[in-house]
């Protein structure tokens, strides 16, 4: 796997250096640790604090999504890895503004442990308010009497985007948790992998896939998925994925969704599109109306191929934040 | 007899020269149930740990102050799910150093004892999870036991490195009910995992060091 890297083991660091000089005018590194970076903010209200974090390697997720309308800050771990409770209680104390902090990771047991610690160290050294959201849309990790076990992937966005504007428009510290929780509770996610990612330090592909085949349900750190079988059509690869996820979470006619196609790192734009051209084919042809939908690379895997398809099930508040603007560094929404 | 403070810095070193030859044959591992990446965790955080020992700490006598220390720099360094686990390790067993006296063998079976305890405690793992606490238990049993009391330490911890070995090694028949390499099912018999591996291998490590220091 070639890569434009330095040392193998300083590519966090330089990235997060390269971002923070990238976007002054949006993000900044705290002085306090090297892996907690905060949102400039134009102007200074006082707001629920939104925190986001988990592994590096599946940008623009999760620090491309700091600025205005989604997290105040990001805790940002070596790849794959849950970050240390340290930048997680450094960016609590910074962003919080007396109305308490929603920390929102995936469910994965490194952040569980990590994002406990430091919330447990937030609330009794700080008195900082902290409630967390944990995100499991993995409909391939585990089956429907165990979802609570789900990994949380792409869908991740949504629930972001949800607390982030709510917060922006002066919600209060419970709402900002009940709509949180709300839109964690009414998305489904489901991917496909095709080729593999290389860990900069080892180079070696994270899984083996032969030149004609996918998996359904591969994990976004490469985990295996659910089967292999021999490559489809779009058509086919979509179909399959958008029945998992109705048959997890119906849908009824007049019900009102959004849509994010999601490239893991290496497919083209030019595939995500014929696969959306599907996804709206079917969910039309189901009375379903999609109120608004995301195409393109939102959580990725380092170089990984494939894609995922997310399905967010909206009320007429989620619809109105999922509206409301954002402006971070790697996603504009006006 | 016990192990002094530079006793417990060569071994400490020892384990960071032992991640990194078996950073590789970890990471291979990993890479058949989990993310690829085992081996490069421990590696970055026994570096930063090695780091530590070679600065802040080269002064330092006091054993409770370097496994706490420690403990929180794997943790900075890494995160991941090892991080609280090995961190939380460090940090209890230096509460029994900080209240023992380090020239009793009974101090570092506690220390160990402590170790196990507080990584059990932390991530909830049970034998046959297929965790790190496959290899663990086993050892701590070996501590703990009864039978062993009339052993030398080099004994029992012969024992516990050999139940922990054994341990690590049954893992690779075991379905994994815990972290990533759960959501496998069936997919994850037939590989050995890699947590519980290192952490038999850190245990061995120990044992050498003791070896040596009854040598001396």
């Amino acid at each position: 796997m070639k890569k434009i890297i330095n040392d193998p083991n300083n590519v966090v660091d330089e990235m997060i250096e390269g971002y923070v000089k990238s976007y002054p005018q949006h993000v900044q590194l705290l002085e306090e640790n090297n892996r907690a970076i905060v949102a400039v903010k134009k102007e200074e209200k006082d707001k629920v604090g939104i925190l986001i974090g988990g592994g590096s390697g599946h940008e623009p997720a999760f620090m491309g999504y700091v600025g205005y309308g989604m997290a105040d800050g990001v805790a940002v771990g070596n790849i794959f890895a849950s970050p240390s409770p340290d930048p997680i209680i450094e960016v609590s104390k910074k962003i919080d503004t007396g109305q308490g902090v929603v920390y929102i990771y995936g469910n994965y047991a490194g952040d569980l442990m990590n994002f406990g610690m430091a919330a447990e160290i937030v609330e009794l050294e700080e008195d900082i308010k902290v409630q967390s959201i944990i995100v499991k849309d993995d409909v391939a990790s585990a089956p429907k009497e165990e979802a609570h076990k789900r990994r949380g992937i792409a869908g991740e966005f949504f629930v972001t985007k949800v607390a982030g504007a709510s917060s922006e428009k002066g919600y209060a510290f419970d709402d900002v948790v009940r709509v949180t929780e709300e839109m964690n509770n009414n998305i489904r996610t489901m991917g496909v992998g095709l080729t593999p990612c290389a860990l900069p330090q080892t180079g070696m592909p994270s899984f083996e896939l032969a030149a004609d085949e996918m998996e359904i349900g591969l994990g976004h750190h490469g985990e295996p998925g659910v089967e292999k079988g021999k490559l489809q059509t779009a058509d086919q690869i979509v179909s399959r994925l958008v029945n998992d996820i109705l048959e997890d979470m119906p849908l009824d006619k007049g019900e009102n969704v959004a849509v994010l196609v999601n490239g893991l790192g290496s497919t083209t734009n030019m595939e995500l599109y014929i696969m959306f051209r599907k996804v709206e084919e079917i969910l039309t042809g189901k009375g379903i109306t999609i109120h608004r939908s995301y195409v393109g690379d939102y959580s990725t895997s380092l170089e990984m191929g494939g894609a995922s398809i997310t399905i967010a099930k909206l009320t007429d508040e989620l619809a109105q934040l999922i509206d409301f603007t954002a402006d971070c560094p790697m996603f504009t929404q006006i | 007899m016990g192990f002094s403070v530079q006793q417990f810095k060569t071994f400490l070193l020892n384990v960071a020269s032992m991640v990194e030859e078996k950073k590789e044959y970890l990471c291979e591992l990993d890479r058949k149930i989990g993310d690829g990446d085992h081996g490069v965790t421990m590696s970055i955080g026994w570096q930063a740990i090695k780091k530590e020992l070679e600065s802040t700490l080269a002064d330092e006598e006091d054993c409770a102050v370097i496994s706490s220390k420690i403990g929180r720099t794997f943790l900075s360094a890494v995160g991941s799910s090892v991080g609280p686990l090995y961190a939380t390790g460090f940090m209890r067993g230096a509460k029994v150093l900080k209240e023992s006296d380090i020239s009793q063998d009974d101090t570092w079976c506690n220390y160990w004892i402590a170790f196990i305890d507080g990584v059990h405690e932390r991530g909830s793992a049970e034998i046959g999870d297929k965790t790190m606490m496959d290899a663990l238990l086993p050892a701590k049993a070996q501590l703990v036991s009864e039978e062993n009391k009339g052993l030398s330490m080099v004994e029992v911890f012969e024992l516990a490195v050999e139940s922990a070995l054994d341990g690590a090694a049954k893992t690779k028949d075991m379905l994994s009910k815990r972290g990533r390499s759960s959501r496998l099912g069936e997919r994850s018999i037939g590989n050995q995992d890699p947590g519980a591996t290192s952490v038999a291998y850190v245990l061995e490590e120990y044992l050498k060091s003791l070896k040596t220091a009854v040598q001396v």
